[in-house]
């Protein structure tokens, strides 16, 4: 089995197309470890599912790559930055768990995904035709184009999922990071789903991380794995993850490393 | 109407009331869609004790009541920011220690009860040059704020972690969202009153909440029924020789009902033929 634990040495080039470089990073919520001394690297143009059980610190390691959490050791590069210093934002999409949202909201589809730009744009900037267009283009690019006057809470589960996507790609990221996007989402819409996703892994080079616990799913889908529960458990390919058993080492109770105050 | 603009106290009343029914809901429409309602209220009570100070120390209230809200504001954004405290109890915090200090600088000084009735309840008869001055000084301080970051004041509403991914100043604009707050319930508590400033907030909101198909429409709507509110509320109120801030309440609630009555469905319908 691959650990990721141990990394290799890199060489220049390694580091020029490698996209977010995980370095022994630890994170703990009330004294409690949730991410431990995860080294994990994301190539450009990688499709990566992180997997793990509930509380394995999946969503928490997401959030400290989106520069939402700060981690209590280690580094964390963004683009060759360290995120202390990383600015470069529209570089990074980000699709949350729909939850997120207020259903009641009062934006229709058009401006939620204009919304996008606002880091793009900068402060007391107007938007303007350009930004309108690329707005648009994201929209078409999920299929929703269409649907662009509606209101956010008059679609569907998938639908508004393909406008958070949209929103995310307004910007133009090279990295798509997103958090458990099929919660709530119907079968059909999900294949429609994975599908877009695909298309932009494909023809638009767009790097993709995704967060889930559909194991089954992810793993179809995916070209990198990593298993996560609260250490790095396996980085590789889906084929390689459930060849050595990671993916049953990972729910096993034993590997479940857990604090001992119980 | 054309007799009630004959009158000087009319006019700058008028006046004042069509800056705050712009001004009111458009910062309304973010605090409701926050889901802080409750702080309008909270910073009106906290300007009560700045008005309370300013007529004790016999100086202008209304600037008692602006250096009291916008310290009101700094200090709730700190305590919310802090998660220290539960949800809503630091507007409670602020709310209710604004109402105490007012009601200790009303005991401490008698005999301005007249004067702060007219901040308590509004009084369009008191509204002075001086006063329309700062109304639209404030009025457009406010409009510009909004004019040029409603951008990200819309990403902040919507999806608050979104916009601090897409490197949104997300803390700074939080607190540049509660002084806006701040400055509106001054401006307005002149016309509607302390007690009632956060009503001309609120209600516009929810009346167009009911019926708009885009944030923008939303906006609009809202200004649009707090217009209609504010002249309406003030005619009647100046030929009936009824409270105006009670009328333009009132006016605006008129407007919510009629705006709730109007089937959801047929609204959808709408939006579907739209398309």
């Amino acid at each position: 089995m691959s650990r990721t634990g141990v990394v290799p040495m890199t060489t220049t080039a390694d580091r020029i197309s490698t996209i977010v470089d995980l370095d022994h990073v630890c994170f703990s919520y009330a004294g409690e470890r949730v991410v431990e001394e995860v080294s994990l690297q994301i190539r450009r143009g990688a499709f990566l599912g992180i997997i793990g059980p509930n509380g394995s610190g999946k969503t928490t390691l997401l959030r400290i790559i989106l520069g939402l959490l700060r981690t209590e050791c280690g580094h964390v590069r963004l683009f060759g930055t360290d995120l202390t210093s990383f600015r470069d934002w529209r570089r990074v999409g980000y699709v949350p768990q729909r939850a997120a949202f207020e259903s009641r909201f009062p934006a229709s589809a058009f401006e939620v995904v204009m919304s996008g730009r606002c880091g793009v744009v900068g402060l007391g900037h107007r938007f303007d035709v350009y930004d309108r267009a690329l707005a648009l283009d994201a929209l078409d690019i999920v299929g929703m184009a269409g649907e662009r006057d509606r209101l956010i809470g008059n679609l569907s589960a998938g639908q508004q999922q393909r406008v958070f996507i949209a929103r995310a790609l307004a910007s133009g990221p090279e990295l798509l990071v997103l958090d458990e996007p099929t919660v709530g989402v119907d079968l059909e819409a999900q294949e429609q789903f994975y599908s877009l996703l695909r298309r932009l892994n494909r023809d638009r080079k767009t790097t993709l991380v995704l967060v889930s616990h559909d194991v089954a799913v992810i793993a179809k889908e995916v070209t990198q794995l990593a298993c996560l529960n609260r250490t790095l458990i396996f980085h590789g390919s889906p084929e390689d993850a459930i060849a050595s058993g990671a993916i049953e080492q990972m729910y096993r109770p034993s590997s479940l490393l857990v604090s001992h105050r119980h | 109407m054309f007799e009630m603009l004959s009158y000087g106290f009319m006019q700058r009343a008028l006046a004042a009331g069509l800056m705050i029914g712009i001004i009111a809901p458009i910062i309304g429409v973010f605090i409701v869609l926050r889901r802080l309602s409750l702080i309008a209220d909270t910073l009106s009570h906290v300007a009560l004790a700045g008005v309370a100070a300013g007529l004790l120390f016999r100086t202008y209230p209304v600037a008692g009541a602006l250096i009291a809200s916008l310290v009101g504001a700094v200090g709730i954004e700190r305590l919310r920011g802090s998660g220290r405290l539960f949800g809503e109890a630091a507007l409670a915090v602020f709310l209710s220690g604004g109402f105490a200090v007012a009601v200790v600088l009303i005991s401490l000084a008698r005999g301005f009860n007249t004067d702060l009735f007219s901040y308590l309840f509004g009084a369009i008869t008191v509204v002075s040059p001086v006063d329309l001055w700062v109304i639209f000084a404030l009025g457009l301080i406010v409009l510009a704020a909004v004019g040029i970051l409603h951008k990200e004041l819309f990403a902040i509403t919507f999806d608050e972690e979104a916009a601090r991914v897409q490197g949104v100043p997300v803390e700074t604009l939080n607190m540049l969202l509660t002084t806006l707050v701040a400055l509106t319930v001054v401006l307005a508590m002149r016309i509607v009153g302390i007690l009632l400033t956060s009503a001309l907030l609120v209600i516009p909101t929810i009346t167009a909440l009911r019926v708009a198909r885009n944030f923008r429409h939303t906006v609009w709507i809202a200004v649009l029924c707090s217009l209609v509110a504010v002249v309406a509320g003030m005619t009647v109120s100046f030929y009936l020789d009824i409270a105006a801030g009670g009328a333009i309440v009132l006016m605006a609630l008129l407007l919510f009902g009629v705006a709730s009555v109007i089937p959801r469905s047929r609204l959808a319908r709408q939006e579907h033929a739209t398309r």
